[in-house]
């Protein structure tokens, strides 16, 4: 991935969230000579781990107005250079018999002062929009919510950032903050895969590595309060609703439901976790419980549908007081300047905020890191669209294209073009549930920093549909396999994936959910005998 | 877990109860013969999900499916693939019918009209500048040959020949012919009027009878289908209120009312349902309770080779047909093994099926012709077209042969 052999940087950037991706991206493109490192994959944390939720503001318009004016700008940035990775789907605040209609009148207008167009319509119009909605509902109103993919929206961040010079090094993770006379001039990598250490030299050192840039800041002898606030949340197996649906009250827990390309999320619970869990998080019974209850009522039908998987995620904010839900806690962008606030050159970092104002954060820690380093370039990550998002469609509307192909085009946008459907073995298909063909891993393999199937899931969508890897993990290790990878490490590696999709299923293991798990089981340790 | 809110949460969409095992697709005629169909499993529940999100995921592909249900007898979950596949472009598809399509779905209108003047178009229909024409501008293959239409309806020689006598009887059933009975093979009505008559029961016809509409689902006339499908359960309930089970000779006709009503045309029929039946089920249900009892000619010399049809299958009811054949003393029985015969009603009509119609059926026309039998028997009239085209041997439907083989005076002494 790195052909440079450069360990001289203006800036290195900490973590492949969508954060560290969008500040390498807004770097590069103002002319910076950027690393991003990041330990494992992209999205392996709370980037990866959310609604997928392109948030209008609406949410925090009456209780965090400055959260909710920053959501709607950068909600209407995103969709303008992240088209590929949205689905304009607009959201719905209702109101149910035990919420307070009134809350209706305060909500709206606090969304009109954020700048948030916000709809009054009558239930019935709500039913018509969305049938899924909770029919007793006493009222809606209609906002510009959207559904995003968080995980194709680092990747084209990635991307662009390459395509402007970046230097980008995944399972490498900060094992020391170089220090000389008071201030930052590198860091040292470990290779995760081959445990080799390195160092690299930059002017700068910016750590955006969400919860886990509490451990960063301890390296530099630098103390940033986190508040690892864990959210669960709850896949069903498809498309309940075709809108955001949300609570029109003050928020709560699993008061949102999502459709995220072909599944629809809810969530999320809210706890406050110690900070020795974050890399292991459990999730239980009851707040499994909550999230069917409350989903249930969003949308009466959740109750029998089937739930795919559980994930958690942990909130990267920045402690202020003791307040026990985290939820009055703003989501605000911090950004800070560790030269004037302990003392520390060479060192910012940007936390906070929220996976949808990951642009502004970007744009503030670059405009600092500029600062510092005295250039005068302004921002063009408003303006420039994204890859995939960028350039024409590659598309001849008169032509009859393959499910797969539509299905990569929500994926990679434009750069559904890069993708060979030349031959029949490449318009094959790897995984069936979410048409992924062997041309778009390949593409995969080829292009977006796969090196192995919990990599290439992230970049396409294999094994995140119905089998949860049953019938595709072994198809796309074979892929692996001749593309370069040594089989006995895709054995290996198709274990580990195996496991990782099970972990997900386990808390939601009754059901059709418990016998697809079974059979996956039977395939893979009885009939492929792998030792699971 | 205290309130169990995880013990309700059991799905009740039928496409989440898909473990991808794909037995389905082993079982898929089509995707035997042909790699471009995406095959039922990944059609049906697979790109259901997507067509959920975004209905240009729709794939034109899925008219290559034949609506056998073979894929739902073989399902271990109970997934309702086929139903999944049809509604999905009952809901989705853009493609408006051609007119080979709307002709060949309108048996009733089409079976009307070529009754008034069967002798010229059953000439007409076999001359080949004709199936050119056919072929060229309407995609009716050249090869196909049409069933012939009879010059006298079913329900004509009933009204004049049999409808006066019924009401003489103890016992009563209804009947639904179809149109295939009605327009091109009366003989069979006549067959089943002069068995249930011998065991005691008139006959009658409903108040009104349209086509099922199993070949307008299938050419994507939805709306026209629900209409008469509807003319069809108003009639099937009249009879049912006068204590009537309706009996069918056709396994299609049956299946339709009795399944694809409900699933996929909306129509209420859990009230009648169990009203409709073949003919050799309840006539086997009768002779296993004992309330009749049937008698055979003793001349009677027949080796006949059953072939299971996809909707008889997807019934469960094979056993009814093959059971009553195999009462007949003089009667060898040979099972065909159970596979698509590749017609599917109008689907291997049409030019772009043609090939694929014939290839899905090679190896049943191979065990045909390797086993040499008198004839083939079936219950469905459009696998007999099929067999007959492609094998050159005789296909008749059980109640046929039964009507063959009964000894009417001994059977009427046995049931009085």
């Amino acid at each position: 991935m790195n052909s440079k052999q450069n360990d001289n940087y203006d800036v290195i950037i900490i973590g492949g969230g969508i954060t560290g991706a969008g500040t390498a991206r807004d770097c590069a493109l103002r002319g910076l000579k950027v690393l991003l490192v990041e330990k494992f994959d992209f999205t392996n944390g709370a980037t990866g781990r959310n609604h997928g939720l392109l948030h209008s503001g609406a949410r925090y318009a009456v209780t965090d107005p400055e959260s909710a004016t920053e959501c709607i700008k950068e909600n209407m940035v995103l969709r303008r250079i992240a088209k590929h990775c949205i689905e304009e789907t607009d959201g719905l605040f209702i109101t149910l018999p035990e919420d307070d209609i009134n809350y209706q009148k305060t909500f709206v207008e606090a969304c009109t002062r954020a700048g948030i167009s916000a709809n009054i319509i009558s239930p019935e119009e709500a039913l018509r929009l969305d049938p899924s909605v909770n029919p007793n509902l006493l009222g809606a109103v209609r906002v510009p919510d959207a559904s995003i993919d968080p995980f194709h929206l680092t990747t084209a961040n990635v991307l662009d950032a390459r395509q402007h010079g970046a230097d980008v090094l995944t399972y490498h993770e900060v094992v020391a903050i170089l220090t000389s006379n008071g201030r930052v001039e590198g860091v040292r990598l470990r290779n995760n895969h081959t445990g080799e250490e390195i160092e690299k030299h930059a002017a700068l050192v910016i750590n955006a590595a969400g919860i886990w840039g509490h451990d960063i800041a301890k390296m530099a002898d630098i103390k940033i309060n986190m508040f690892p606030a864990k959210g669960t949340l709850l896949v069903f197996g498809h498309r309940v609703n075709k809108m955001v649906i949300n609570r029109c009250r003050k928020p709560a827990n699993a008061d949102i439901l999502v459709p995220d390309d072909a599944v629809c999320v809810i969530g999320t619970t809210s706890d406050r976790v110690s900070y020795d869990t974050v890399d292991n998080l459990k999730i239980t019974s009851e707040e499994v419980d909550t999230l069917i209850r409350e989903g249930e009522k969003l949308a009466p039908s959740l109750a029998t549908t089937r739930i795919l998987r559980a994930y958690a995620g942990v909130r990267p904010l920045v402690a202020a007081d003791n307040d026990p839900t985290g939820r009055s806690i703003s989501r605000g962008i911090v950004c800070l300047d560790h030269e004037k606030r302990d003392g520390l050159a060479g060192m910012i970092t940007i936390t906070g905020g929220k996976m949808m104002t990951y642009r502004l954060m970007a744009e503030q820690a670059t405009d600092l890191a500029c600062k510092k380093l005295g250039i005068d370039k302004a921002c063009e990550t408003a303006t420039t669209p994204l890859p995939g998002t960028a350039g024409k469609d590659p598309d001849n509307p008169h032509h009859t294209y393959s499910t797969a192909h539509k299905a990569a085009k929500g994926r990679q946008g434009n750069r559904v073009k890069e993708i060979d459907e030349r031959t029949e073995d490449d318009r094959a298909l790897i995984c069936e549930c979410e048409e992924v063909s062997v041309g778009e891993a390949k593409y995969a393999i080829e292009e977006l920093h796969v090196h192995d199937l919990l990599n290439l899931r992230r970049r396409t969508r294999v094994g995140m549909g119905t089998c949860q890897g049953e019938l595709c993990a072994c198809r796309a290790a074979g892929v692996m396999c001749e593309n370069g990878v040594k089989v006995d490490k895709a054995m290996t590696d198709l274990t580990k994936f195996i496991n990782e999709r099970w972990k997900g299923m386990r808390p939601v293991a009754w059901g059709s959910t418990l016998d697809e798990a079974q059979l996956t089981t039977i395939i893979y340790q009885g009939l492929c005998g792998l030792g699971i | 877990m205290a309130e169990g809110i995880q013990l309700k949460n059991i799905s009740g969409n039928n496409l989440e109860q898909c473990l991808k095992c794909s037995i389905c697709t082993a079982y898929c005629p089509v995707s035997a013969v042909e790699p471009k169909y995406p095959g039922p499993k990944h059609s049906g529940p697979d790109q259901e999900r997507y067509r959920l999100k975004d209905s240009k995921f729709f794939d034109e592909a899925l008219k290559m499916c034949l609506n056998c249900k073979r894929c739902e007898v073989a399902c271990p979950s109970g997934v309702r693939i086929a139903d999944i596949i049809q509604a999905s472009r009952i809901t989705y598809s853009t493609h408006r019918p051609i007119p080979r399509d709307i002709m060949l779905a309108n048996t009733d209108f089409v079976g009307t009209m070529a009754n008034m003047v069967a002798p010229i178009v059953n000439a007409t229909l076999g001359l080949k500048p004709v199936k050119a024409v056919l072929h060229g501008v309407m995609g009716i293959d050249k090869h196909r040959t049409f069933p012939a239409y009879s010059s006298q309806k079913f329900e004509t020689w009933y009204k004049r020949m049999a409808a006066k006598k019924q009401d003489s009887y103890s016992k009563h059933v209804s009947y639904f012919h179809g149109c295939y009975v009605n327009y091109n093979f009366p003989q069979l009505g006549k067959d089943l009027v002069k068995i249930m008559n011998a065991v005691g029961y008139g006959v009658h016809l409903l108040e009104k009878e349209k086509c099922c509409g199993v070949a307008l689902i299938a050419n994507g006339l939805s709306g026209q289908a629900r209409r008469q499908g509807k003319v069809n359960i108003r009639s099937i309930r009249k009879a049912a209120e006068q204590n009537r089970i309706v009996l069918t000779t056709s396994s299609t006709c049956t299946f339709t009312m009795r399944d694809e009503y409900e699933h996929l045309l909306d129509i209420k029929t859990d009230d009648v349902r169990e009203n409709i039946t073949l003919a050799t089920r309840f006539l086997y249900r009768l002779i296993e309770k004992g309330d009749i009892k049937l008698a055979f000619r003793k001349d009677f010399k027949m080796r006949t080779a059953y072939h299971s049809a996809c909707h008889m299958e997807k019934m469960g009811w094979i056993i009814y047909s093959t059971e009553l054949l195999k009462m007949i003393p003089g009667l060898e029985l040979i099972m065909l093994d159970s596979q698509c015969c590749g017609i599917a009603g109008t689907y291997g009509f049409k030019k772009e099926n043609y090939q694929r119609s014939q290839e899905i059926g090679s190896r049943l026309f191979k065990q045909i012709k390797e086993l040499n039998p008198d004839c083939v028997s079936t219950d469905c009239e459009t696998c007999k077209w099929q067999i007959e085209m492609s094998t050159g041997y005789e296909v008749k439907n059980p109640i046929s042969i039964l009507a063959d083989a009964l000894d009417v005076e001994e059977t009427i002494k046995l049931n009085q």
